[in-house]
């Protein structure tokens, strides 16, 4: 028989019973679509995930005051238990580093603003004008913290968009005077809108020169160091590098911890890809469930279709060729299943794109590839044994039935 | 001998049935000539279906030798045995057995499409099978939208499309009203006319005297051959119950 006559014939064989052959295509639609739909949303946390941490910045090292892991004996520890601060000067010793691009000290408190009556309670960050550019931030207007000596800044403040639309409303916000705690500021620049974003909203805060800050807090340490590295290989570097600074500055005593985002993002990436992958199999359980129905579907058209294949062994057919016909009929429903279940996962990961925008829910590659090559393996596997069934008929039997 | 187009010699078959065994053939020896017109015929069981199965080699012996044009096709395998079917063979059934989802002309193409023929080679064939019978403006038609007559002429054009040396018809007619029946047994033998040799199974005597040659069967074994008058004084073989 040839390809095109096997086709054609499994195909009329298929269509001679469109309800038996649409149940089957949509059990097997179903178990696609499982498959595209809920690793679409595994792989969409995994990125959602991710977007937000690197929305941090890119390349970043982040110092933390105090040491969150013990590293076994140091006589350092021995003299005095408590760590040692951050400071501007250590974040500014950090710049000699080689692998280091930027460095952004960063000072954190909460304090009140007020303008023309208005009174808002602020998360206030007292940081240089590097900031921006190390956390990837971008303005909605005017500019940012000018450059100049960290220990000084002039009393120039940033905020964020949502402190702007509740404080100055319709007004122009840029120029203003507001006071923040008992000192003044002139605003600058106002952040553009980023929405929510892991730890800090940047829409709700006041950004001021760090210096400003440590007075207004009365204090001189930071909070964080954020340092840029010059690039994703210098990441380890750069890691090593400050940990040798903070070292020396700290007199041999390391009490700082320093996360990699790279570190964290590797983890979250993995922990998410492992639940997308646990979610895949779940949903592949439903493709085995189809496969079976192949066979038993498939079982029972060899049963309604003997006196035919009687006939076919009658009129010529070798086994081989029957064995083939009903192959290809469970093979081609097989892929009608799956590529209907493709439409409808895609489908319904764009609906749920839709309904959360923020949400990325798209199916990976490789889930859907799996799940299309695991629907068309079940269907021709579980298709196997009602084909030898049918190729194994005896044709006197098969014919004497009708 | 060799010139018979088909030569059975010491054909047993047995089939077993629970405990018992029923001797369906028994000491079978039969040789037909290219070109006759035989019907066999017989009360029901008397084997007459089996000897008809074992001649479209759809079944196979217990015990023989089955010779078809000189070349012994028992000790074929299941692949030969379905090529020999395809090429030389041809079936006519009581209930015609057409597929029901495909038209007249997809039935009548059906060997071809089985055989792996070319599709326009196909064509052209199944368009001048269906002008030789009569069937041309049905040949968009459903086997459920044709007459009996038309069904069973469809079934004989798809039995004839791979111009077979041998036709096997097992109760053409048995579905039919006598003036189809009449009419697709006068297409059967003006087929035989043709050269076709033409094997009839019935139980219907008159339809049986229409034959050259009638081979009379009970309880499995050959018990009257008008022409060849071979049931041997003799051969113990042939002894009847």
């Amino acid at each position: 028989m040839r390809a095109p006559d096997l086709i054609r014939f499994a195909r009329d064989a298929a269509t001679g019973n469109p309800l038996r052959s649409f149940l089957l295509v949509l059990a097997m639609a179903i178990g696609v679509a499982a498959v595209v739909v809920l690793t679409a949303l595994g792989d969409g946390a995994r990125r959602y995930v991710l977007n937000e941490f690197s929305s941090i910045g890119s390349n970043l090292v982040i110092v933390l005051p105090g040491r969150s892991q013990t590293g076994g004996f140091n006589p350092g520890n021995a003299v005095t238990s408590t760590p040692r601060d951050l400071t501007v000067d250590d974040a500014q010793a950090l710049l000699r580093a080689r692998s280091v691009h930027r460095v952004a000290p960063l000072a954190v408190g909460t304090s009140e603003i007020s303008v023309g009556g208005k009174l808002r309670e602020v998360m206030v960050v007292g940081t240089t004008a590097e900031f921006i550019e190390v956390r990837r931030l971008t303005l909605a207007q005017g500019r940012f913290l000018p450059q100049g000596d960290w220990r000084r800044g002039v009393s120039e403040a940033v905020i964020g968009a949502k402190v702007r639309d509740e404080m100055f409303g319709h007004r122009s916000a840029l120029g203003q005077l507001v006071r923040v705690g008992d000192r003044r500021f002139r605003i600058v620049g106002v952040l553009a809108s980023s929405g929510q974003g892991l730890g800090m909203n940047t829409d709700e805060l006041v950004i001021v020169p760090v210096a400003l800050a440590q007075s207004m807090f009365n204090s001189n340490t930071l909070f964080r160091i954020l340092v840029e590295a010059s690039g994703r290989d210098a990441i380890e570097p750069a890691r090593t590098q400050v940990t040798e600074i903070i070292k020396l500055r700290h007199e041999g005593e390391e009490d700082v911890t320093i996360i990699t985002q790279d570190a964290v993002l590797a983890t979250f990436d993995r922990l998410l890809g492992t639940m997308t992958m646990a979610v895949a199999g779940i949903a592949a359980i439903s493709l085995a469930v189809a496969g079976i129905l192949v066979m038993n579907v498939m079982l029972v058209s060899v049963t309604q279709r003997t006196a035919e294949i009687g006939l076919l062994k009658a009129l010529g057919a070798t086994a081989a060729t029957i064995r083939q016909a009903f192959l290809t009929e469970a093979a081609m429903l097989s892929v009608a299943g799956a590529l209907l279940g493709f439409v409808l996962g895609q489908a319904g990961a764009a609906i749920i794109r839709q309904l959360y925008p923020a949400y990325p829910a798209f199916p990976p590659d490789w889930a859907v590839l799996a799940g299309l090559a695991t629907a068309l393996i079940t269907g021709v596997v579980f298709g196997v044994l009602p084909a030898g069934r049918a190729a194994r008929l005896d044709p006197v039997q098969s014919l004497s039935r009708r | 001998m060799s010139a018979a187009l088909i030569e059975l010699a010491g054909i047993e078959r047995v089939f077993h049935l629970g405990d018992s065994e029923v001797h369906a053939l028994r000491c079978l020896d039969v040789s037909i000539a290219a070109g006759e017109y035989v019907a066999v015929m017989g009360p029901s069981g008397s084997g007459k279906s089996t000897l008809l199965n074992l001649l479209g080699l759809l079944d196979r012996p217990d015990a023989g030798t089955y010779r078809l044009e000189g070349r012994d096709v028992t000790t074929l395998s299941a692949e030969e045995q379905a090529r020999v079917r395809s090429e030389r063979i041809g079936f006519v059934f009581q209930s015609f057995h057409l597929v029901p989802r495909l038209t007249a002309a997809e039935n009548v193409a059906l060997p071809m499409i089985l055989a792996g023929i070319a599709p326009t080679q196909r064509a052209a064939r199944v368009a001048q099978t269906l002008r030789d019978y009569g069937l041309e403006d049905r040949a968009g038609h459903r086997p459920d939208q044709l007459s009996g007559g038309q069904r069973q002429r469809v079934a004989i054009a798809r039995a004839t499309i791979m111009q077979p040396a041998v036709i096997l018809a097992d109760e053409p007619t048995g579905n039919l009203d006598r003036a189809t029946g009449e009419e697709v047994m006068r297409l059967l033998e003006k087929l035989n006319g043709q050269g076709v040799t033409l094997i009839v199974v019935t139980h219907d005597v008159a339809l049986g005297a229409r034959a050259r040659r009638q081979l009379l069967m009970e309880d499995g074994a050959l018990q009257h051959d008008t022409v060849a008058r071979r049931e041997g004084v003799g051969d113990p073989c042939a002894l009847p119950t």
